[in-house]
């Protein structure tokens, strides 16, 4: 997942998304069709497709090569699953709410009334990069006291900082296309204190930015494998990666699982603020 | 009521404005704080989960264990000595770079010309998809995709390896090793390359209409278009990307651990070696050593890419 | 500019080259559903310097196009000095073209820009190193000859546009609207030192454009185009005074709508029969003529039947609109007389044009 800090840069960079969707007339001067572009995208596909589809029937097998749904059967049974599972989840409901509520108000805050604050914290975002988890294990390691390295909440705490590039984006870009300051005012002016307006008033509008960040954040949580496992906590890709069990496939699958389990929602995710994206325009 | 007083007429003496200056400083600080204190709560947590972290590396990178400061460390992992025992390190360094460098610049071709396929179709359904699709696969990484990969090109189960046997190509024969330097380098490309679609794809998009058809006009052919227009003004924004994808490649972790077991002599395994207590006593704080020359590197392909962003802001907007 | 040297060995040199005439012939493009040119013809002589002016769709950005080979038309044929160029690539065409805006290429140099066509014709560095210097001298840019396209403005850009363009000695020269994206100071300015260059190069124009001031100023003929097709092709002041059709008549300048009475081919025009101009509409139930300020003279009269409603100072001339029988009519006085006038005078108009254009009329909106 060493590439999930750095997509976020590009992602949030422009509205690159939209350029690329609806067709920039700046690349209507192709007129011919190239074999070698056919020879590329196909090329593209087999090699992006191919692990893929050859992974999930290795997992959809059993030992006489043919379809068999017994491997999922025997997720249940396999040892530490459920309780990697469970910590895996709790890290994540742990992290999101420990995220939202550090940013969510920091950012309303800034948007409102300190904006040139937003360029401190986008150089904030950006360090992730710099300092990658496996570097940033060693430091946080260092100075780490001994009753939080013994509390699987050290993990969450840790994520925070990760899952904050993407946080920071997606509401960003929320706040951005909201009329923050007259929605605030316009709450004041008819008595709400500012926990209310922040409930009531902000949060619902800002639906779809706190959605896309919950998810990222989700599966970041669920994809995390370097801290969690130096620190010796085992969580989904722990799990998958250290546990024996009586038939490999068993951690392949929940492997494909939680890949296709990404797909899915950030499917959803690029599909939902696109369309959100589309009618905001109209 | 003091203020009514002085705005009307002189001053009643030199000292009482002293003070107001004095008083209009200390109410400057204090308004600064009251308008910083809000994002207080996120700048402490900022410092104490990152800023506190990469000082610690900073500083004991430069520290023996018994905390003087030192050199030996930084000598240690450079291994300026040659000798057998520090060797390690340095040919991790090594096998790092080399890593980051072929899954960035081959990956980088490759995403270059895979956008350039996608953004000269015609249909729209099929752009979008795919830049979905590059979204997606960019966040593929880690215990996932090496399993995925072992599943299927493994020597002895893979189902794709069985796929390729049957035909006669199977790539084991060949010398190919999932499990070596340049099939760790192979799954890399799965993240690598969609990364690098998702960072050059704007700028094709930037290509305007109006260069192809001047260079058209003035006698260019498609070739001669992209020698002269084209490729130059694409390049720093496929020099950008590369930088990125270099730092993207250099410090992944997970996905090399869990295809190799460890066994891959790149920095990023040695840090987790250490941090799991398989050194050698002496050595402990190299692992922060390690981190700090990490991020060196890290930090010089970030401002390379920057440097390169401004320059391709310039001419693709 | 610096129009004030004299032309040197190299832009005469340029002569023999510059003058092709161009035909346009029957040219019918379709995008889709939408026909963008539906059998549109036009013959241009060599040196001329015509617009192609009209409103945005109307077919003039298709026709350039077409010239310069970046669309096919699907049916016609585009004639250039005597041959038939329609499957010949743009590449190979000879023609300069100046594009709206943001066409120099952003990593060369000015310099660099206009030698390119050069640079693709195997000239040797220095000789086309030279000859860009010139060409950037004869657009008044010599001392930014080193400048990226970022560096400049945008009327800055649009004569290296320009310079660039000339520097293959075209046969042909095509600019697309390329001052709409300027602003109306630098706009002005840029005009009248494209029509000085090319006067002096003599070199056979096409400039297409939406701003009719531009076409009328510039042009030695003008295409107004409609649907793609043409409405009209003549001289500025042909096209001004004697418009053709409706569409011409209401695009180009001012005009006011009057009902009038038909009897044979005159109308009945305030107390006078004046001769139409043209063809009348078959079976129009009720005809207007459509007049130019110019057209109508203004008379004090008590007892008049048009009564003045607005004034207007526009410097030498001063524009009057006088209600008249339900229409209301605007009329140019020059302002010197234009005392007499105040709102609410009773006037009489008197036509004084030779004939006048008809058409039938429109339902009161």
């Amino acid at each position: 997942m060493a590439s999930l800090e750095l997509g976020y840069v590009i992602e949030g960079d422009q509205d690159f998304m939209d350029q690329y969707s609806r067709g920039n007339p700046s690349i209507a001067w192709i007129r011919r069709v190239h074999w070698g572009r056919g020879l590329v995208l196909f090329l593209a596909a087999a090699y992006f497709f191919v692990p893929f589809y050859a992974a999930m029937q290795f997992c959809l097998e059993d030992i006489n090569g043919h379809f068999s749904l017994q491997t999922l059967t025997q997720i249940a049974q396999a040892p530490g699953f459920f309780s990697a599972l469970w910590l895996s989840t709790q890290l994540a409901i742990a992290t999101m709410a420990i995220v939202m509520i550090l940013m969510v108000p920091t950012m309303i805050y800034v948007h409102l009334r300190l904006p040139r604050f937003r360029r401190v914290m986008e150089v904030i975002t950006i360090l992730p990069i710099v300092i990658p988890p496996i570097v940033l294990i060693v430091g946080v390691d260092g100075v780490t006291p001994q009753f939080l390295k013994s509390s699987q909440y050290l993990l969450a705490l840790i994520y925070v900082v990760l899952a904050m590039p993407y946080v920071y984006r997606s509401l960003d870009a929320g706040l951005g296309a909201l009329d923050l300051k007259t929605l605030v005012e316009a709450a004041r002016s008819l008595g709400s204190g500012w926990f209310s307006i922040i409930w009531r008033v902000l949060v619902p509008n800002l639906r779809s930015a706190l959605l896309s960040a919950s998810v990222l954040t989700l599966a970041l949580v669920f994809g995390e494998f370097t801290i969690a496992s130096l620190d010796g906590w085992t969580t989904i890709p722990v799990w998958i990666y250290l546990t024996p069990t009586t038939n490999p496939r068993i951690n392949t699958l929940v492997a494909m699982m939680a890949l296709l389990g990404t797909c899915v929602v950030l499917g959803l995710v690029v599909s939902f603020d696109r369309s959100h994206r589309h009618s905001r325009r109209s | 009521m003091s203020q009514l007083i002085t705005d009307t007429g002189p001053s009643p003496s030199g000292v009482s404005d002293e003070v107001d200056a004095k008083k209009s400083k200390t109410g400057a600080l204090i308004r600064t704080l009251r308008t910083g204190a809000p994002v207080l709560p996120f700048l402490a947590y900022v410092s104490l989960g990152l800023l506190l972290p990469t000082i610690a590396i900073i500083n004991l990178a430069f520290r023996s264990n018994a905390g003087r400061v030192t050199l030996a460390n930084m000598k240690v992992i450079l291994c300026t000595s040659n000798s057998s025992t520090c060797l390690q390190y340095r040919v991790g360094f090594e096998n790092s770079l080399k890593l980051a460098l072929v899954t960035s610049i081959v990956p980088g071709i490759l995403g270059t010309l895979l956008a350039y396929a996608i953004a000269t179709s015609e249909h729209q359904l099929f752009k979008r998809l795919t830049a979905a699709c590059s979204g997606v696969l960019a966040q593929f990484g880690g215990v996932n995709l090496a399993f995925m990969f072992i599943a299927s090109f493994s020597a002895v189960g893979g189902v794709a390896t069985h796929w390729l046997a049957d035909v006669g190509l199977n790539p084991w024969d060949h010398g190919f090793n999932l499990y070596k330097f340049w099939g760790v380098a192979f799954v890399y490309m799965y993240f690598q390359v969609p990364l690098m679609v998702l960072i050059i794809t704007p700028a094709f998009a930037g290509l305007k209409q109006s260069w192809r058809e001047a260079a058209e006009n003035l006698g260019a052919s498609s070739w001669r278009y992209w020698r002269h227009v084209g490729l130059p003004v694409l390049a720093p924004a496929v020099l950008g990307g590369m930088f990125l994808l270099f730092g993207s490649g250099f410090s992944a972790y997970a996905t090399a651990e869990a295809l190799t077991t460890g066994t891959i002599a790149i920095t990023p395994i040695q840090i987790g070696a250490i941090l799991q207590g398989n050194v050698l006593s002496g050595e402990a704080n190299l692992g922060y050593a390690l981190g700090f020359a990490m991020i060196v590197i890290l930090l010089i392909s970030v401002i390379g890419y920057a440097l390169l962003r401004r320059r391709t802001s310039r001419w693709l907007r | 500019m610096d129009t004030q040297s004299p032309p040197t060995a190299t832009t005469t040199a340029t002569a023999p080259k510059s003058g092709a005439p161009v035909v346009l012939e029957n040219l019918t493009r379709r995008f889709g559903t939408t026909k963008a040119l539906d059998g549109f013809t036009l013959h241009i002589e060599p040196g001329e310097f015509v617009a192609l002016l009209g409103p945005s769709g109307c077919g003039k950005t298709t026709a350039l196009r077409v010239l310069a080979g970046f669309e096919r038309p699907d049916i016609g044929k585009v004639v250039v000095d005597g041959q038939d160029v329609v499957h010949i690539p743009a590449q190979k065409r000879d023609m300069g073209m100046v594009f709206q805006s943001y066409s120099l290429f952003p990593n060369m140099s000015a310099r660099d820009n206009v030698a390119f066509g050069l640079q693709l014709r195997h000239q040797r560095g220095a000789k086309r190193r030279a000859r860009a210097e010139e060409l950037l001298e004869l657009v008044g840019l010599a001392e930014h000859s080193a400048k990226y396209p970022h560096q400049l403005s945008g009327g800055q850009q649009q004569r290296v546009a320009l310079a660039r363009a000339l520097a293959i000695e075209p046969r042909v020269l095509l600019l697309d609207e390329p001052l709409s994206a300027l602003d109306a100071k630098v706009r002005a300015e840029l005009r009248d030192q494209i029509r000085a260059l090319q006067q002096r190069l003599m070199i056979t124009t096409v400039f297409v454009t939406h701003d009719q001031e531009e076409a009328l100023s510039m042009a030695d003929r003008v295409c107004v185009m409609s649907r793609g097709r043409a409405e009209q092709i003549a001289t500025p002041a042909e096209l001004y005074s004697r418009p053709s059709t409706e569409f011409v008549a209401q695009f180009v300048g001012i005009s006011s709508r009057v009902n009038v009475v038909r009897t044979g081919d005159t109308v009945a025009l305030f107390g006078r029969d004046v001769k139409i101009r043209g063809a009348a509409p078959d079976g129009a139930e009720s005809l207007d003529a459509l007049l130019r300020p110019e057209d109508v003279d203004v008379v004090v009269n008590p007892t008049g039947l048009g009564i003045i409603t607005h004034k207007s100072f526009l410097g030498a001339t001063t524009r009057l609109e006088v209600g008249i029988g339900g229409a209301a009519v605007k009329a140019d006085i020059l302002s010197s007389g234009a005392d007499v006038f105040e709102l609410g005078t009773r006037v009489d108009l008197v036509a004084n044009a030779r004939d006048v254009l008809v058409s039938a009329s429109r339902p009161a909106t």
